[in-house]
């Protein structure tokens, strides 16, 4: 076959794996050639906070990214903006960010704090990835200079307050947050952020603020045209990541007798033997930039998706190789991020 | 026997404490590495873990230190998140204890108690707790809640937060569930939660403290498994105990149940020559001229680069009356011009210049442990034997190989005195503590 379009990469939802397996799931899906590892942080019984499971996963990994799903509705945007931060250096600069808002009432419960619905949730967003931004640009690149001659350890000039304010027109509490940051500028400057489609656009999280949207549809036949639905509503510079659950042919047990104990999700589902799904992975990776797989079941789809899937959307040239000593911004082909303090311009060519 | 009367273990263990944000820690020595950089804490917790240490503890900054209004420039600083960098670490370890302290005025305690439950789980059981307060606005600009708290009311409301804590952790009925919802309803919080994650190997998260002040030792008699104390000096560590040992007899606790670790910096050698000699090369890199000048602005308000770091005190008088918070909860409370004056007085006593004045205030003189292995060990061994205290918690001053020679030399000596472990005893932190497993917290459901 030839390669008919340009590589796209596959990211793998890795909530199933628990943390009982975390290592073994996060191993088996760099080898298998997944690019990205993501951490749902679903209120779900027996799941582990998500961006420590990316954590743990930062150290043990070399080429795969690691992206925890971090609510921005009831957390504090100066927790997880260092959160983050920090998952970035123990992950090597592979770090991002899905950003989502949570909609349920026990996430407000659970915090005493007003239950939060509707366009609401995204100002929530907006406001907390602004924040999360400012204070990751908070310290310049170079503001560590261990200066031994004039006994500083930072050259404060390249410090800066975040000095974040909640817009006028904000629905829930207003707040702000002072800065700068407590831990320097992350190894890629700023994270790459993610959001589902339907959080972005013109009176929601502003197209800039985010780096990649999440497209979902309820059948795969819908997806290709609600992803390009999406990138005619938000622009053509944002990177597009179709959702799809999987259920695999595995272990003598056909797809369809395993769905029926599956939950509803909402997103498009592909069920059956892995050559059908090469197949729609072939022509789903010629309309985004990345596909997001889910799992039935991490320890049996993953198996087949390793031994049959990758290896086959190898073999037809959709998809990249794994980027060596890569950032998660390389992989989707984002440029070094510019720093909105900077006191002296940088990158600037003649 | 009764429970009542304290058995000391003849036995020490180690923690070290990685600050992060102080100036202690050398930065201006050639073998200092990165603070941020995965591989230091890679590298130095894996050098305790050697050492069989019994927990690798993270500080926590909520606000980047300022001097003169202006964020302070001469210290190390800028540290990552401490349960995301303990959550990285456990991949890379087995037995050694995560400690994260962690702020009750900051946190939501349902969130804060599902991410302990978390690392303690991802790590096998091995997670612990360092319960700290603040509550001055300062802190609070970062927040959401901004300056919400009350000094007088942080201790009554951090019991409160630990409570619900407990409450979220013990409300798991079976390693399937089902969850007892927890609800608190209190002054600052009102909290409805079902909880997500099942016990640990280890139960809950241990629990650390560092209270002082009377009210910071009733809380921690009652709620702590380990005191994170300020008094290693030998006299002073007996005499922390007998109190601690009445105040958890009197909350109802065993004499045994709250442990004693504190602070601590060690400077070693081979000889106690080369040691002292260590130490006056350490102490003149912890506090240049610089850091001198401005250990002095910040009490006094005003710049004061002037001065001859080799001079006299300024004769100048502050032009604030209080200190401000904004160094770091150490800075609290102390009236500036009260201050100045005694400390004149007292320079001029001892002959001191400014230098030499801040780097005796400065110097962690009552928790340093200065000299040859061997005495040290014989000093340490001593410890043990009248279980003054059940281990130390050293802050390296020197990051990533400060505790290379500690691990290499301190350690076999005192494994040879039969006062150190050889071998972790578990693989949880509770067991490699000997802590005895929590008694589940009687209110689980709260109206």
């Amino acid at each position: 076959m030839s390669i008919s379009h340009t590589p796209g990469f596959l990211a793998i939802e890795l909530d199933g794996a628990g943390y009982q397996d975390l290592a073994g799931a996060v191993l088996a899906a760099e080898s298998a050639g997944f690019h990205v590892a993501t951490f749902q942080d679903a209120p779900r019984a027996g799941r582990a906070n998500a961006l420590q499971r990316a954590a743990f996963a930062g150290p043990i990994t070399r080429t795969i990214a690691v992206v925890p799903e971090v609510d921005t509705v009831y957390t504090e945007p100066f927790h997880i903006s260092t959160q983050l931060a920090s998952l970035d250096y123990v992950s090597g600069g592979r770090a991002g960010w899905i950003a989502t808002a949570d909609e349920s009432p026990e996430a407000a419960a659970a915090v005493g704090r007003s239950f939060v619905s509707g366009e609401a949730l995204a100002q929530e967003a907006a406001a907390s990835i602004e924040v999360g931004r400012r204070l990751w640009d908070s310290w310049e690149d170079d503001a560590v200079i261990r200066d031994v001659a004039t006994g500083r350890y930072l050259d404060v000039d390249k410090l800066h307050y975040a000095d974040f304010e909640t817009p006028a027109d904000f629905a829930a509490a207003p707040y702000s947050v002072k800065g700068p940051s407590i831990i320097p500028r992350p190894l890629q400057g700023q994270l790459p952020v993610l959001a589902a489609a339907s959080l972005v656009g013109e009176g929601l999280v502003p197209v800039e603020a985010v780096d990649a949207v999440l497209v979902s549809a309820p059948t795969p036949g819908l997806l290709t045209a609600e992803i390009r639905d999406v990138r005619a509503r938000l622009g053509g510079s944002l990177a597009v990541v179709a959702e799809l659950d999987v259920v695999l042919d595995a272990r003598g047990q056909a797809a369809e007798a395993r769905v029926a104990s599956l939950p509803e999700s909402g997103r498009a589902r592909y069920a059956g033997p892995a050559a059908g799904l090469v197949e729609l992975l072939d022509v789903l990776l010629g309309e985004a930039d990345g596909i997001r797989l889910h799992p039935a079941a991490v320890d049996v789809d993953l198996e087949e998706l390793s031994r049959l899937v990758l290896p086959g959307l190898r073999r037809s040239g959709s998809l990249l190789g794994p980027l060596q000593d890569g950032t998660f911004r390389d992989l989707l082909g984002l440029g070094p991020a510019q720093n909105r303090y900077a006191t002296t311009a940088s990158g600037t060519g003649n | 026997m009764t429970r009542d009367i304290f058995q000391p273990s003849g036995q020490i263990q180690f923690g070290i404490f990685f600050q992060g944000v102080n100036s202690g820690t050398v930065w201006k020595a050639a073998e200092s590495g990165s603070q941020t950089d995965f591989e230091s804490f890679r590298r130095i917790v894996q050098t305790a873990e050697r050492g069989k240490f019994a927990a690798f503890f993270l500080g926590e900054g909520l606000r980047l230190r300022e001097h003169l209004g202006r964020p302070h420039a001469l210290d190390v600083a800028g540290r990552p998140d401490a349960q995301t960098m303990l959550a990285a670490l456990a991949s890379v370890t087995k037995n050694i204890g995560l400690v994260a302290t962690q702020n009750t005025t900051y946190n939501d305690p349902a969130d804060l108690a599902h991410r302990l439950s978390s690392l303690d789980l991802i790590s096998g059981g091995r997670a612990a707790w360092n319960v700290v307060t603040t509550d001055n606005a300062w802190t609070g600009a970062n927040f959401r809640r901004g300056g919400y708290l009350d000094h007088a009311d942080r201790y009554k409301h951090a019991e409160a937060f630990v409570e619900t804590a407990k409450r979220i952790w013990d409300s798991w009925e079976t390693a399937e569930g089902p969850a007892r919802p927890v609800l608190h309803e209190g002054q600052h919080y009102t909290v409805d939660v079902t909880p997500r994650l099942p016990r640990s190997a280890q139960y809950r998260p241990v629990l650390f403290q560092a209270g002082d002040s009377p009210e910071g030792r009733d809380f921690a008699a009652r709620q702590a498994d380990v005191i994170f104390s300020a008094h290693p000096k030998f006299d002073d560590a007996v005499e922390f105990r007998r109190d601690i040992v009445a105040r958890s007899v009197a909350a109802g606790r065993g004499a045994n149940a709250v442990q004693i670790m504190p602070a601590s910096e060690f400077i070693l050698a081979a000889t106690p020559e080369e040691a002292e000699e260590k130490k006056a090369w350490v102490r003149s890199l912890q506090i240049g001229p610089q850091q001198a000048i401005a250990y002095l602005e910040q009490f006094w308000g005003r710049e004061l680069s002037s001065y001859d770091p080799d001079g006299p005190l300024p004769e100048i008088d502050p032009v604030v009356e209080e200190t401000s918070e904004t160094r770091g909860s150490g800075f609290h409370g102390a009236k500036a011009r009260q201050l100045a004056d005694q400390w004149r007085a007292e320079a001029k006593d001892k002959g001191l210049s400014i230098r030499q004045f801040v780097t005796s205030k400065t110097a962690r003189i009552d928790s340093t442990f200065t000299g040859s292995y061997s005495a040290v060990a014989d000093h340490l061994a001593e410890y043990a034997r009248v279980g003054a205290v059940d281990g130390f918690n050293i802050s390296p001053w020197l990051i990533p190989t400060g505790l290379d020679d500690i691990v290499n030399h301190l350690v076999p000596e005192l494994q040879e005195r039969g006062v150190y472990p050889t071998e972790y005893r578990g693989t949880t932190l509770r067991e490699n503590l000997g802590l005895e497993t929590p008694v589940r917290s009687e209110h689980s459901v709260q109206v």
